[in-house]
């Protein structure tokens, strides 16, 4: 089992705080949450760890991984890349931003660069329609009302970290 | 993107730091709260106020919400729960993120007076994953009200006890249904609960719950603050209040728009600056992209209230008014949404698990030169066999977008399987 971080385990700790005290379960989307903010994805063995800390049988664990879409089952690239192409943001021209990020990248939707520095995916919408287009990197970090010079700055920015 | 004020959701907007607890006393925040402890007011009364009000849910279904109030079994003597469902994932659908960015504490208001109404000894505010700067900003007000006094034992020296707590979503628009948020909060899969029993008797750990939209419990304050019958004069009969209206799509500017219910379309349309670049309008998906889409020229006879867009054949929905001018293919259109209700589907009930993959492949091949002569009543059939067989509303959700297009836009599709292209020419999608 892969050990986390006593600071992770803090933030978890926090989490199942919010629950009652039979209820610990509660805390999973959480614990997944910050296991992978530390790990960048969630192998079985993390998954297997946050099971044994929150006192739950491993397939539940598993369950949850895989239904909810912002967890990373497989190993992502360091940076990435979500980009709404629901009808809103198609509207305002996500195509052409996804696009533009294929290009630049060398990739398609699924895939991670040979330098493993980038993963792109599609995403469903993100509940901020009046932002279009728009997409997050690593789940937490929403960039908006994007254009060509955007998307360029954005990935400048993100290969210099 | 623009926000328009309003007198009870976004009533602090005009001031500095209109996120922060200051701010929104010096509003008048708080006071009915205050008032309700203070002069230890019914239950009964509380809800028989929101009954004048003629606040319907603003999450989509557009339920009195002191109806739904009433439903709770409030002597039940164990742990009872109210729930906020602030899952905002309806494509469409932008405003309970700028609820909980610019005015956090009229939500917390709003669940503490629900705490208090319907006895539960704490709430869940259930936030959408991808807008993780709004879970953060409400941490931060949930920990402020705290400070503050607001909540946790014996909030403002009285002896009503309540805590509320943010838990956040990570990726599924099922879990906007209400019993998939709550196999949520419970660390399951998000999927939607056989009803009955409902969650009023069986919610939350089995317990009692009462689950609301972000923009109804937000509501709550002013009515309590200025009275129901205020509140309903704001909008119109069985349409209380004001209401947020999200535009997206083809106009100079998007936004959320709190405006009287009851506004005509067009003078909400000449709010968001019209179509962009003065192209004309086609089309309006109303109420989220679950709403059977409407031709501009009808909308335009219609006002944005419950009532006025259910005769119009649609719905009012959540209020995510998604715009489309004459540009837009419409099979392209429904491609997309029809993807997305394929790659959401819970995968628990057959007609929605394989009938929404059905239809999506059916409109890919019309959309891509490969339509079949029969595709549309396959189309019509399929959805037709979808709705209302699912444990859940997402079947019907997923239905609705393609029933809707068939019925206003069928020529549409009829051109693309004959001639194998877009009947639209200059097509921008």
């Amino acid at each position: 089992m892969s050990m986390l971080s006593a600071e992770s385990l803090a933030l978890i700790d926090k989490e199942i705080a919010k629950y009652p005290a039979d209820q610990r379960q509660s805390a999973v989307m959480s614990a997944l949450r910050i296991a992978q903010v530390e790990k960048g994805w969630l192998s079985t063995e993390t998954m297997d760890f946050v099971a044994h800390y929150l006192g739950m049988q491993p397939i539940a664990v598993y369950e949850v991984a895989t239904f909810y879409n912002m967890y990373n089952i497989k190993p992502v690239g360091k940076h990435k890349l979500c980009v709404c192409t629901n009808l809103p943001c198609k509207l305002m021209g996500a195509d052409e931003i996804a696009d533009r990020l294929k290009k630049k990248l060398g990739i398609e939707f699924g895939e991670t660069t040979e330098d493993k520095q980038f993963t792109l995916v599609e995403g469903e919408c993100m509940g901020a329609c009046g932002d279009a287009p728009l997409l997050l990197v690593n789940n937490h970090r929403m960039e908006s009302f994007l254009n060509e010079e955007k998307i360029d700055a954005l990935l400048d920015e993100l290969k210099n970290k | 993107m623009v926000i328009q004020p309003g007198p009870v959701i976004f009533n602090t907007l005009h001031l500095p730091e209109p996120w922060k607890l200051s701010t929104y006393v010096s509003a008048g925040g708080y006071s009915a709260l205050r008032k309700i402890l203070a002069e230890n007011i019914p239950a009964e009364t509380i809800i028989a106020e929101v009954k004048t009000s003629a606040l319907r849910g603003r999450g989509g279904a557009g339920f009195p919400t002191g109806l739904k109030w009433s439903f709770m079994p409030r002597q039940f003597p164990g742990d009872k729960y109210i729930v906020c469902n602030s899952d905002e994932g309806e494509p469409g659908t932008f405003k309970d993120r700028d609820i909980m960015r610019y005015n956090p504490h009229a939500l917390i208001e709003g669940m503490i007076i629900a705490g208090y109404t319907l006895g539960a000894k704490a709430g869940y505010n259930y936030i959408h994953g991808e807008i993780w700067d709004i879970y953060e900003g409400m941490e931060r007000a949930v920990e402020e009200a705290r400070a503050a006094g607001y909540l946790g034992d014996n909030i403002l020296g009285s002896d009503f006890s309540f805590d509320l707590y943010n838990h956040h979503g990570y990726g599924a628009y099922i879990c906007g249904e209400e019993t998939a948020l709550l196999e949520s909060i419970e660390g399951k899969k998000g999927q939607p609960r056989f009803k009955p029993p409902f969650p009023a008797s069986f919610g939350l750990y089995g317990k009692p719950t009462t689950i609301n939209n972000t923009e109804t419990l937000a509501s709550i304050p002013y009515i309590m603050r200025e009275g129901g019958q205020k509140f309903l004069e704001l909008g119109r009969p069985n349409n209380g209040g004001t209401k947020v209206f999200s535009v997206s799509g083809h106009v100079e500017k998007p936004g959320n728009y709190e405006i009287p219910m009851g506004t005509p379309f067009s003078e909400l349309l000449e709010m968001a600056g019209g179509i962009r670049g003065g192209r004309q309008l086609k089309a309006v998906i109303p109420g989220g992209s679950s709403a059977p889409v409407l031709p501009g020229e009808i909308m335009m006879d219609c006002t944005m209230d419950f009532d006025s867009i259910a005769k119009a054949g649609s719905m009012l929905g959540s209020g995510a008014v998604i715009v489309m001018d004459e540009t837009v293919c419409m099979v392209r259109a429904l491609e997309r949404l029809s993807y997305f209700y394929y790659e959401e589907s819970c995968g628990q009930c057959t007609p929605c698990r394989e009938g929404t993959g059905w239809m999506y492949r059916v409109v890919h091949r019309i959309e891509h030169g490969q339509g079949r002569p029969e595709d549309l009543d396959l189309l019509d059939r399929v959805a037709g066999n979808i709705a209302g067989r699912t444990i859940c509303a997402l079947g019907d959700a997923a239905a609705m977008p393609v029933q809707g297009m068939l019925k206003h836009y069928r020529h549409e599709f009829e051109h693309h399987i004959e001639h194998r292209k877009c009947l639209v020419q200059s097509g921008a999608m």
